[in-house]
């Protein structure tokens, strides 16, 4: 870009001005990137489209056949693909929204409520992901703190009997505490020490799987007599209550992902805390001029997306899977990031995102038993999406579009 | 060689930064570029210089069109740049730097250093410039540093030489050398496009002056024009130059400031024993050249930096508070680097407004922040100071140097303040804000409250200042009227005792004290500056 060529020599101050360190630079980035337009995130997503279905299309093996006699009959070949690419893409759909081939009605809207079922937790902890990119950190240990919030919220939900209600509200909050606890971790550190966060994050990622594994080994976790590496059921009391009905898997979790959409609107648009949040973000420098203080503020990000990533794990644990095993974050936490990216950082966006991930691992598993197309797809869209999402340059490139005028105006200012 | 651009247009979105351009550089010519910041010179320039393409127009070397598509076809038709902040690799030698992008080598892809040292040598014997081939760029001093910048230029056999903004970073006396340095390139054959918003610089080098205004020519001067004429071209409008205030009344003293120091990283004193005392209703400036201490007093005074001594504000001691604490005691503070320190550019005009005021009881609404109020806030400030901006949600990113300044002093001044302190307060910003900003700070002078102002602009430091601290190498040299003639402060600058000062100036006036009275004798003063070999 030119504002990166030519430094704009009117504004700036005659004494040649420090360059912006490497990790200032990342987390310019990461702004720009998780704040892009809407228009070139849809546009990243049909491209993905097109290109997931050029694969599809090769792996399936009508299309191969096809292929081979493509200068005898070529209608063949285009035949061929078409009804494969359709027949996946249809089938994503009935898979993740609605299946309208299903006999009644209420079998018809149940990929919705496995799409809200598999995107709750995931929403929570793209939620976290999304505090701490806007405050300028990059929390890849959404993944530790969703492990520790499941395993602390489910050591208390299936050990200590309570009543009803209060049951769940505890297990809930000893799991957004435990999160807090692994992300703070990181935060203090860094606000201390200035240990980098990622790194860090990392690291923890690593402590806290492991101690998940170690701790299925003991008593206090393990089922009575099990060899198996898999913890005791939660208590009644301690699960989530089903949203609609015992048809459905859906939990009040995805009412609390809402919830914590909504909260996190509040906190990082109308709240002081989320001000000084965005402060430290944007411009570090200027924030400690105006008194706010950095590595305070450090540390409360990092406090406030560890215990949206314990809710996440305890959303999770308590609402859908019930008992501990050594996968039960899954890829949550590092599909928090891409999720945070694709809604921009934006609670709506993200609830968007979310639902449109869950869409497609759900989707993607029903894709996989009616078409034979392999999941694998899935995660290639996925991938794609991102990709195209974090070069959108790329996008603007292929669609012709024009670049947003805050460059240009930016190589002025 | 003749250099010509003819109808250069230059566009960024709906903003014309060159609107058809004519000008036309003569060999061995200084053609003075004079124009105010954003006003489209460096654009210009960039476009010469093969960074930007132009929408439309032509370059033309010796009559003939020429393609200019990057730097290279530039440096390759003879046309050399230093920009206003040097690009030279901090570890290179000097040799090493000018041989970058053009390297010799001898057999075996071996450097031929040895040649760029000769290069550098005589180039250096030739224009007087006494750079040494083998030092080491970053122990070089800053006007030695755009020497070699220079040379480069020169040693790729450039015709014509740009010159963005160069004395932007000299002392008085760096900037006579490098006057001279013009002179002699001139009187070689070489052509100089000088590109500056100093009058004064202008007034003592240039042949030719053209004059830029939004993007536009609006004509051609005479170094002989008076300033204020020059100063009038450039803004549109008759603007005053000296600002028009009332003798300090010096109220009790509110400061007092006792052996304060500052350690840097590396354990060196930049603030070295300083002390001082200012009173309420004057405004104390701190001048020096970048570099001395200044930055870092200011700093220290806001509690960014660590410094042990004394600072005692209207009976508390400020050394060991946080930043909050001082600014909640009724501290303004205007960074030097306003983009860096001053604003959070993504944040919108209304934001930065309350950036240290948000959790005042004005602002907020039970946990969260009263919006309304910071809008109607907003509105205020943004009439009080005349700040152009779309609307108090515009991001501050988007505003000129000037508004976001004016921005920054706004905010500061928006609260009772017991001490205002401003670093740089006008620099990158245009002449009608300045004259505005200036007007601002006395305003708030003889609203009682104590004004420290620390400037590497002499203008300024004349303008402003009731006293004047000088320091050089983190102490201060002297404390001295505020009518201090600009030689004697200059030549305290680089470290002379005021009655030394004094004597010195008497003896040996520079350019500067010179065009006032005559401007054909300051060709005569430039050599008797040469003592700094």
């Amino acid at each position: 870009m030119t504002d990166e060529l030519v430094p704009d020599r009117a504004a700036a101050p005659p004494a040649a001005p420090p360059e912006p360190s490497s990790e200032q630079r990342a987390s310019s980035w990461l702004r720009r990137v998780s704040s892009g337009e809407v228009l070139t995130t849809v546009l990243a997503f049909v491209l993905a489209l097109v290109i997931g279905g050029i694969l599809i299309a090769a792996v399936d093996k009508k299309v191969t056949a096809a292929a081979g006699y493509f200068f005898a009959r070529p209608g063949d070949l285009l035949g061929a693909a078409w009804h494969s690419v359709s027949g996946a893409y249809a089938a994503l759909f009935r898979g993740a929204v609605l299946d309208y081939q299903a006999t009644t009605v209420l079998k018809a809207i149940r990929p919705l409520t496995e799409t809200i079922t598999t995107s709750t937790p995931l929403i929570i902890a793209s939620l976290a992901v999304a505090v701490a990119f806007r405050a300028g950190l990059f929390n890849i240990g959404a993944q530790g703190q969703v492990i520790m919030g499941a395993v602390v919220s489910g050591y208390v939900g299936f050990t200590f009997h309570l009543p009803p209600v209060v049951a769940v509200l505890v297990a809930l909050v000893v799991g957004v505490l435990a999160g807090a606890v692994w992300g703070g971790i990181a935060g203090v550190l860094k606000a201390r020490t200035g240990a980098h966060e990622v790194i860090v994050t990392i690291m923890l990622n690593y402590v806290a799987s492991f101690l998940l594994a170690w701790l299925l080994t003991t008593s206090a976790f393990r089922v009575h007599g099990s060899q198996e590496p898999k913890s005791q059921t939660v208590l009644t009391n301690a699960q989530l209550p089903l949203l609609f009905g015992s048809q459905y898997r859906a939990t009040w979790g995805f009412v609390l992902a809402l919830v914590a959409a909504a909260f996190v609107w509040w906190l990082m648009s109308r709240s002081r805390l989320g001000f000084q949040f965005r402060a430290v973000g944007a411009n570090p420098y200027a924030s400690r001029t105006a008194g706010i203080s950095v590595a305070r503020m450090t540390a409360y990000v990092m406090l406030a997306s560890g215990a949206l990533a314990g809710l996440a794990g305890a959303v999770q644990l308590l609402g859908t899977s019930k008992y501990l095993t050594d996968g039960i974050a899954g890829t949550i936490g590092f599909d928090a990031i891409t999720v945070a990216l694709l809604g921009r950082s934006k609670p709506g966006g993200i609830v968007a995102a979310g639902l449109l991930y869950g869409g497609l691992s759900a989707g993607g598993r029903f894709m996989e038993v009616v078409t034979g197309t392999p999941i694998d797809i899935v995660l290639v869209l996925q991938a794609l999406v991102v990709l195209f999402i974090a070069a959108p340059g790329l996008v603007r490139t292929i669609f012709r579009l024009p670049a947003p005028s805050a460059d240009v105006e930016g190589a002025l200012a | 060689m003749k250099l010509e651009l003819r109808g250069i247009t230059k566009r960024f979105g709906p903003l014309v930064a060159n609107d058809r351009i004519d000008l036309v550089v003569e060999p061995g010519q200084i053609h003075a570029l004079l124009g105010e910041n954003g006003a489209g010179k460096s654009t210009l320039m960039n476009v010469l210089f093969g960074l930007y393409e132009p929408d439309s127009g032509q370059i033309l070397i010796d009559d003939k069109p020429a393609k200019i598509k990057g730097p290279a076809d530039a440096l390759e038709a003879g046309i050399g740049m230093v920009h206003q902040h040097f690009m030279l690799v901090p570890v290179f030698t000097v040799a090493e730097s000018v041989m970058l992008g053009h390297e010799s080598t001898r057999g075996a892809g071996l450097l031929d250093l040895d040649a760029a040292r000769r290069q550098v040598r005589e180039l250096s014997a030739r224009f007087g410039f006494d750079v040494e081939p083998d030092a080491v760029i970053e122990d070089l001093p800053v006007g030695v540093q755009q020497r070699v910048e220079i040379i480069k230029a020169m040693a790729r056999d450039a015709k014509v030489l740009i010159l963005d903004e160069p004395t932007a970073v000299l002392t008085p006396q760096e900037t006579d050398e490098l006057i001279e340095i013009m002179r002699q390139l001139r009187a070689a054959g070489t052509s100089i496009v000088f590109i500056t918003h100093k009058l004064r610089e202008v007034k003592a080098v240039a042949d030719v002056i053209t004059v830029i205004r939004r993007g536009r020519v609006v004509g051609q001067a005479d170094p002989g024009a008076p300033e204020s004429e020059l100063a009038a071209m450039m803004v549109g409008r008759s603007v005053m130059l000296q600002v028009d205030k009332a003798p300090a009344q010096p109220g009790e003293v509110a400061l007092f400031v006792r052996d304060l120091v500052v350690t840097d990283r590396t354990g060196a004193r930049v603030v070295d024993h300083v002390s001082f005392d200012l009173a309420r209703g004057e405004i104390l400036a701190i001048a020096g050249v970048q570099g001395n201490g200044q930055s870092e007093l200011a700093e220290a005074i806001l509690a960014l930096v660590p410094a042990t001594g004394s600072m005692v504000l209207e009976g508390r001691e400020l050394v060991g508070s946080s930043v909050r604490e001082v600014l909640d005691h009724g501290v303004g503070f205007v960074p030097e680097d306003r983009s860096h320190d001053g604003l959070v550019g993504e944040f919108t005009v209304a934001e930065n407004l309350v950036l240290d005021l948000f959790a005042d009881a004005r602002f907020r609404g039970g946990l969260g922040m009263d919006l309304a109020a910071i809008k109607s806030n907003a509105e205020a400030r943004i009439a009080e100071f005349d700040i152009r901006t779309r609307g108090p949600e515009q991001p501050a990113e988007r505003l000129s140097g000037g508004n976001q300044q004016k921005v920054v002093v706004a905010r500061e001044m928006s609260r009772p303040l017991r001490l205002f302190v401003a670093s740089q307060p006008t620099r990158g910003v245009d002449v009608g804000s300045i004259e505005f900003l200036h007007r601002r700070i006395v305003a708030e002078r003889d609203n009682g409250t104590p004004v420290l102002i620390v400037s590497t602009e002499l203008d300024e430091v004349s303008a402003l200042a009731d006293r004047v601290a000088v320091m050089f190498r983190g102490r201060i040299v002297g404390i001295v009227p505020g009518d201090t003639p600009r030689d004697v402060l200059g030549l305290m600058m680089a470290g002379v005792p005021y009655e030394e000062a004094q004597r010195h100036a008497a003896e040996h006036p520079t350019t500067e004290t010179l065009i006032e009275q005559d401007p054909s004798a300051a060709a005569a003063a430039g050599p008797e500056e040469g003592e700094v070999p």
